[in-house]
């Protein structure tokens, strides 16, 4: 049976990366006697994924890892045991089964949703002005190279609150837009130097679409 | 939870999980006005730090008592460094995230000699005064132990005390005379330190005295009090069954180098090399019962989720009842898919048998440590490995699958000639040929991966090689540069592949581990002008050392190059580690004539270790 686990990541434990973070769970599923699954081979592993990697130094409210079972138990019992030697911080939200056809978080993540508050004050009045530009074009670099691109049609949709802005972006594996990039661009926008250190990222939540809609990645699956 | 280093801060340096502590297994507690709170350093960073088993057992056996609070402290990376130096952010412990000098007790433990740049550091950034002399009462009392504790002199003026020994039997009379002192409402520092010095196994460096001769030999040492004692004798733990042990071991977040269970098996070595420390110091073996560790086993992966075990001790193969302990955790590691790793296990049938059963010998490699490569020079150093048993033990490794090698040898030992070296890469080639002669063409999967490695010997206190001269570096170089260039002479040359390293480091570690207390000058000479992290190859640099003994006039060939004689002082002999000096010097001598001794299972030597009154010692 393969389960869909959300959780958070809070507090000081934004520092953890996030191999760690899988370390982590590896780790936690056998304190709390989760029958998981393990993969067939010389050095088994447990069959375990995670839907996107959050930054370091970022919180967030809405993470999900799928993984598999070999037996079977509660959501209740799950999230009991698991709470009951989880870290302060990491939180086990929900634990529920997966249809059969249902894609894996890491193929089916489309967006995320961010919160973005700032330690140095920004104007953020300008983000609406900032947005109805006709392109918002960056510089985006990956291992290989840098290309110029237009970021616009990849900013789904945003809100600016009193004193932080939240975004909808489009991120999996196909121009994936970290809530930095916008940010940058923002700020070159209006005309001040940029400090990724400065900004406190927290991820609300990631999801896929369905027809039309995004939905989230925790609206798949059901309570067992 | 509120951490020491803002986000700011985090955000910049490398690794900021090595500074937020908050990892399950941790201990918190309430803190009150009676709790003794002692901050326990490992002077490396965290993920050096948190893979010491010693250390881990101090923290569980400390916060086992109600009225400690033991915290984590390790040293901040070079960047996290900069920033405290440059913001004058004190140092913290992890747990609480509190000021290191809010503490009672900072204790150091001193696995190396090449850390004490790095004690320095966290005096530094702790802000507690470098000397014991300058500290006042609300200091924390500063505390070392660990094997360089063998030899505290050349870092003695930075502690206010020594514990010499094994930790488990004495820190709670020192605890609890602290805590008498503390809440008399009128503790004196030296008051304290005095009375501390009574105790078995503590050595107060401050209240005793050195005198030198002319030629810079120690004439006299001995306590300023007439109540203190004249030799330290180590504290040993004799009942390791009912020791403290860890049963929640804490699960760091980051992958440190043993990210893994650790089962100590047994203490101390039966086996007697000539230049091993720890062979000597942890004298007599003592074994932890097979029953009682599977139980701890058990426990130990049950808590920490652990996806691997590993047994420790000096000489696995010595321990008594390894094949039942191995059978046992082969059964439950296949049920709970617990990876099972074997150090220190010497090539035989049996280690064969079992390494086939828990890993991968396709990814897995042989390894041997003759040290030597001529039987002359094992005899010498007392290795009792033959040149037969490594052949043998490759061969059957070949025949069951192996295909890579690992060797390690030691350049510069007593009485070496260029033929004894020599004897290494023709060794090497033998192994090779063997292969080749074994396993034939059609089976093989390629060439046969043989890789020798080489340190450079460093005479340690309490060895029978504590008199020896240690090599200069030109002749560790050019020994190095002999054997690579006997390597490549070889038929099977290109089976085999030669490692060796610089020597300044090694120079440096003859001259800290034998040195005496004059050497602190230089010790906090090069601190001060950016020697840090020297066990480190990416940050150790020799020129603050070089400029250290030359502005401090401490010549370094005094301390390495010279042969001691056997009637000189030296500056550790003041610590009784229960082997006899009169044991040693036999040794030595025995040494200069290639003669071996016998292992203490086989044969009782006559150490002087049988006065703790257990162990192997009253097995025969
Ligand atoms: S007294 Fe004998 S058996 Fe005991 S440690 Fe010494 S040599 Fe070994």
């Amino acid at each position: 049976m393969r389960i869909r686990m959300k959780f958070s990541k809070r507090g000081s434990l934004k520092y953890i990366g996030h191999l760690d973070t899988m370390r982590y769970f590896q780790k936690l599923m056998r304190r709390a006697g989760i029958p998981i699954a393990y993969s067939n081979g010389m050095s088994p592993h447990q069959i375990m994924s995670f839907a996107l990697p959050l930054g370091i130094g970022d919180e967030s409210v809405g993470e999900y890892a799928d993984i598999e079972l070999t037996g079977s138990v509660s959501s209740t019992d799950a999230l009991a045991a698991l709470a009951a030697c989880s870290a302060p911080g990491i939180e086990i939200l929900s634990f529920k089964a997966l249809p059969d056809d249902a894609k894996n978080a890491m193929s089916s993540v489309e967006a995320a949703d961010y919160e973005i508050g700032f330690t140095n004050d920004p104007d953020l009045s300008a983000f609406s002005t900032f947005f109805a530009q006709n392109e918002i074009v960056v510089l985006k670099k990956t291992k290989k190279s840098e290309n110029m691109i237009d970021i616009k049609p990849f900013i789904f949709q945003y809100r600016v609150a009193e004193d932080r802005i939240f975004l909808r972006l489009k991120c999996g594996s196909v121009n994936n837009t970290k809530p930095e990039l916008v940010m940058d661009a923002f700020y070159q926008y209006l005309g001040i130097d940029f400090d990724e250190n400065l900004l406190k990222i927290k991820r609300l939540d990631l999801l896929t679409v369905n027809g039309q809609d995004f939905i989230s990645l925790n609206d798949i699956g059901l309570e067992i | 939870m509120h951490l020491a280093l803002t986000d700011q801060i985090l955000k910049e340096v490398e690794k900021p999980a090595r500074y937020i502590g908050g990892e399950i297994n941790a201990i918190h507690k309430e803190l009150c006005d009676a709790m003794i709170r002692f901050a326990m350093c490992f002077p490396d960073i965290y993920e050096i730090g948190m893979s010491h088993l010693g250390a881990q057992i101090i923290y569980a056996m400390l916060n086992e008592r109600e009225d400690v609070w033991c915290e984590r402290v390790y040293s901040p990376w070079t960047d996290l460094h900069k920033i405290m130096k440059e913001q004058k952010i004190p140092l913290f412990a992890l747990e609480s995230q509190d000021p290191v000098k809010d503490f009672d007790f900072l204790g150091i433990t001193l696995q190396y000699e090449m850390c004490y740049t790095n004690v320095l550091q966290i005096l530094d950034l702790s802000g507690i005064s470098m000397f014991s002399a300058d500290r006042n009462n609300d200091d924390p009392v500063v505390i070392g132990g660990g094997p360089c504790a063998y030899n505290p002199e050349p870092i003695a003026d930075f502690f206010d005390l020594f514990y010499i020994g094994e930790a488990e039997t004495g820190y709670d009379a020192l605890l609890d005379l602290y805590k008498t002192h503390k809440m008399s409402g009128k503790f004196d520092r030296n008051e304290f330190l005095h009375e501390a010095g009574k105790l078995p196994g503590i050595y107060a460096p401050k209240f005793y005295q050195t005198h030198y001769g002319a030629d810079h030999t120690l004439t006299s040492f001995k306590p300023i009090y007439e109540d203190l004692p004249h030799t330290i004798k180590k504290a040993v733990c004799m009942d390791l069954n009912d020791a403290p042990y860890i049963t929640k071991p804490i699960v760091p977040y980051l992958k440190v180098t043993q990210d893994r269970a650790t089962l100590e098996i047994q203490r101390g070595c039966i086996r007697g090399c000539r230049f091993c420390q720890a062979g000597m110091i942890y004298r007599p073996v003592r074994e932890r019962d097979e029953k009682k560790l599977e139980t701890l086993a058990r426990e130990m992966l049950e808590n920490s989720g652990h996806e691997e075990i590993s047994l420790s001790s000096l000489s696995s193969s010595d321990y008594s009842a390894l094949p039942e302990l191995v059978n046992y955790l082969i059964e439950y590691a296949g049920e709970q898919r617990v990876n099972i790793s074997l150090p220190s296990l010497r090539i035989d049938a049996f280690s064969l048998d079992v390494m086939r059963r828990v890993q991968d010998i396709r990814k897995s490699s042989l390894t041997f440590a003759p040290e030597a490569g001529s039987q002359r020079m094992r005899n010498v150093i007392n290795k009792g490995l033959t040149q037969e048993d490594i052949l043998k033990g490759a061969g059957d490794a070949f025949l069951g699958g192996w295909t890579r090698v690992k060797l390690y040898f030691m350049l510069g030992l007593p009485t070496e000639t260029d033929e004894d070296l020599l004897a290494i890469p023709l060794l090497c080639n033998e192994i090779a040929k063997l292969y080749y002669e074994l396993i034939p063409k059609e089976q093989r999967k390629g060439r046969v991966q043989i890789v020798a490695s080489s340190s450079f010997f460093v005479p340690k206190p309490f060895t029978p090689f504590q008199w020896a001269a240690m090599d200069k570096r030109e002749d560790f170089l050019r020994k190095a540069a002999f054997v690579n260039h006997a390597m490549h002479e070889q038929l099977n040359a290109r089976s085999i592949k030669y490692n060796w390293h610089d020597a300044s480091v090694s120079e440096l570690e003859g001259i800290l581990a034998r040195g005496d207390r004059r050497l602190s000058a230089v010790l906090l000479y090069a601190y001060e002008h950016g020697a840090l992290f020297d066990a480190w190859t990416e940050t150790f640099h020799k020129e603050p050392w070089d400029e250290a003994f030359l502005k401090t006039g401490i010549d370094p060939a005094y301390y390495i190059h010279r042969e001691r004689s056997t009637d000189e002082i030296l500056p550790w002999d003041f610590i009784d580690i229960g082997v006899t000096r009169e044991y040693l010097m036999r040794e030595w001598e025995k040494a200069q004539n290639g003669v071996t001794t016998p292992n203490c299972r086989d044969h009782c030597n006559g150490c002087g270790a049988a006065v703790f009154g257990g162990g192997i010692c009253y097995a025969h």
